[in-house]
């Protein structure tokens, strides 16, 4: 018998957004206030998986046509290059640089290098959980 | 102070291992990469042990902050030395991989992983930080899972899920050690700990705390009675993996066990070292008898490392200069032709089709190169005077008679007869004897590039055995290291 999700595919879609909007700002937000790379790649990954859940592995993997493997090594590149970045100026490996800003939008805004290390670590969060999750689902 | 070089020889394999993991099916991509990978991080270490050696031990805190608060990566002699040899013995096992492991391995992050390890390996031998050595020890043990269940073999599924237990539990045990160790001085830089520990006038909970880490890293380095995973889980790995195995990831945990006990839980000596020695004993003893009792060529070397290992803890036990050298002289031997050893037996299994001493026979007459370089491998396991074994056991038997220890120095002697018996018997049956019709399962071209890697490795062995003099005062420098915390400390904080 096959089951009709209308309900549950419609309100997916709606609350992916909301989550992934979610983890974003859990990301952005990690210098100040608890969050970071860790919870909010991890909140990014369970986003997908819901729409994995009400839909099904092929569906999103013809949405987000992404190879997650390349994804962590990127993340790892990132966060190499970022922490490794200092040894060519002189200063010992993982010195963090930051200044002040002015943006348009944000306005007079903090940008610190701590901020591309962990979206190296967001990127590798993501990309191992939807590795994990789509080797065993794809596994007969 | 600072000084960058430090970290190279463990962010170049880091970096290797991102790269190959763009283009996990191009193999000859991945050959090349890895393989030029590990060249270029071996010439960078071996530069850095030049400058070691000149200007003494090199150290860097990350991100710029002062000593005890950020973390810090030290290279002195012993670490560096243990880097170096690291290095370039993966050389070789990675290229000796290329006719051994198979395509299927190599398109499935193999390399990759071989390259995560060194990043660990190298990480845990350089590191100035207790809980960083914790993360360095995940990192190359979340590796070596890899690399032992890589193929999905039955045999390899049963012999990792005992590894994966056992090193999850002293995992577990680690963290709750260097949690007692943190409540107890309250900072967790080793030369800053060595510093505190100094003025506490050791309280019982520090003996405690020693004897803890003892158990966690004597379950990592197999020592008695700690060692009964190891041969049941190194067997299941393929030749290439188990030779990284058994050259490289016990030796970790010896490395930890020497590091500990010489900087920083030095102040009790009459209990903690007197521990180490009996169960140092212990281990060569039951590494003996495990050598003897099996017709098996693995089984027969893994049993092999599990009695260098005790060797080793016996030197550093000592506490002397005779003692303490010796075992730098020894760990790094014992790497090399380890890594030799499991490649000879690996190709031996190849030829003959079987791991049963008692059904081969008669390689001699096909194979005479072979035979003489794995004669030469097991002589300098024994430690047979002009070969690389020899000086570091010395050296350790030495450092017994000046420590009023002369049964241990016994000991020492008579498990040399022991394992040149055991190597021996492999080569009286294998090389021997009448020639078997045994299924013959590689090519000669694939037996000629399985040998090349080795006869190079041994080689390099016996250049350490002879030109012991040209590394005598990197030893020496290793040696003093050891025995004066201070060098270690003052490297880390600056002298203040």
């Amino acid at each position: 018998m096959k089951t009709n999700d209308v309900i549950l595919q419609f309100t997916a879609k709606i609350v992916f957004f909301i989550i992934f909007l979610f983890s974003i700002h859990i990301f952005m937000a990690g210098h100040y206030t608890p969050g970071g790379g860790f919870v909010g790649g991890l909140l990014t990954a369970s986003a997908i998986v819901l729409l994995i859940l009400a839909f099904d592995l092929k569906t999103v993997q013809t949405g987000f046509n992404i190879n997650y493997r390349l994804l962590v090594a990127t993340g790892l590149l990132l966060a190499v290059g970022t922490a490794s970045f200092p040894m060519f100026v002189g200063e010992p490996f993982f010195t963090h640089f930051y200044d002040y800003f002015e943006l348009p939008f944000f306005g007079n805004t903090s940008l610190h290098t701590a901020m591309l290390f962990d979206a190296g670590v967001y990127l590798v969060v993501v990309g191992v959980t939807l590795t994990i999750i789509q080797s065993i689902g794809e596994d007969e | 102070m600072n000084n960058n070089v430090v970290l190279l020889p463990i962010l170049i394999p880091f970096l290797t291992a991102i790269i190959l993991m763009f283009a996990p099916k191009k193999i000859i991509f991945q050959r090349t990469v890895s393989l030029l990978g590990l060249l270029v991080a071996l010439g960078v270490s071996i530069s850095l042990m030049m400058t070691v050696q000149q200007e003494g031990p090199q150290t860097l805190t990350f991100g710029s902050w002062p000593v005890p608060f950020g973390i810090t990566m030290v290279s002195d002699m012993v670490s560096v030395l243990l880097v170096t040899t690291t290095l370039l013995l993966t050389i070789f096992i990675v290229w000796y991989s290329f006719s051994s492991i198979g395509k299927e391995r190599e398109q499935f992050y193999y390399y990759a992983g071989i390259m995560f390890i060194i990043t660990g390996i190298n990480g845990a031998f350089t590191t100035g930080d207790i809980f960083n050595l914790f993360v360095f020890f995940e990192v190359f043990l979340m590796s070596s899972y890899l690399l032992i269940v890589l193929g999905g073999e039955k045999k390899q599924l049963q012999g990792s899920i005992h590894y994966l237990l056992i090193n999850i539990i002293s995992s577990g045990l680690f963290v709750i050690t260097v949690a007692f160790l943190y409540s107890v001085v309250g900072t967790l830089s080793m030369a800053d700990i060595a510093q505190k520990v100094a003025t506490l006038e050791q309280p019982a909970i520090l003996t405690t705390i020693a004897v803890l880490f003892l158990i966690v890293f004597g379950l990592k380095a197999a020592i008695f009675p700690l060692f009964f995973w190891l041969p049941r889980a190194y067997a299941a790995a393929p030749t290439p993996v188990l030779a990284l195995f058994g050259a490289l990831l016990t030796k970790v945990g010896v490395y930890a066990i020497m590091r500990t006990y010489t900087l920083i839980f030095i102040h009790d000596q009459s209990f903690t070292h007197e521990l180490l020695m009996i169960l140092g004993i212990g281990t060569i003893l039951f590494g003996c008898i495990g050598a003897l009792a099996y017709f098996d060529v693995t089984k027969i070397i893994i049993y092999n490392i599990v009695i260098a290992v005790g060797i080793i803890l016996i030197g550093v036990s000592q506490m002397n200069t005779a003692g303490v050298e010796g075992a730098m002289y020894y760990i790094v031997h014992d790497m090399l032709i380890k890594a030799a050893l499991f490649m000879l037996g690996g190709t031996i299994i190849a030829l003959t089709g079987t791991a049963n001493l008692r059904k081969m026979g008669g390689l001699m007459k096909r194979y005479p190169v072979f035979g003489w370089t794995y004669l030469v491998a097991a002589f300098s396991l024994a430690g047979i005077p002009p070969l690389s074994g020899f000086i570091g056991k010395l050296l350790i038997v030495q450092g017994g008679f000046e420590a009023n220890n002369p049964w241990m120095s016994i000991v020492i002697l008579l498990s040399s007869l022991v394992v040149l018996l055991s190597v021996i018997r492999i080569f009286i049956y294998a090389f021997w004897g009448e020639e078997q019709p045994a299924t013959i399962s590689i090519s000669q071209t694939t037996y000629q590039r399985q040998l090349l890697p080795t006869i190079v490795l041994v080689a390099i062995t016996v250049a350490y055995g002879v030109g012991a003099e040209a590394i005598a005062p990197y030893m020496a420098d290793a040696g003093e290291t050891l025995l004066n915390p201070a060098i270690y400390i003052n490297a880390v904080t600056g002298g203040e």
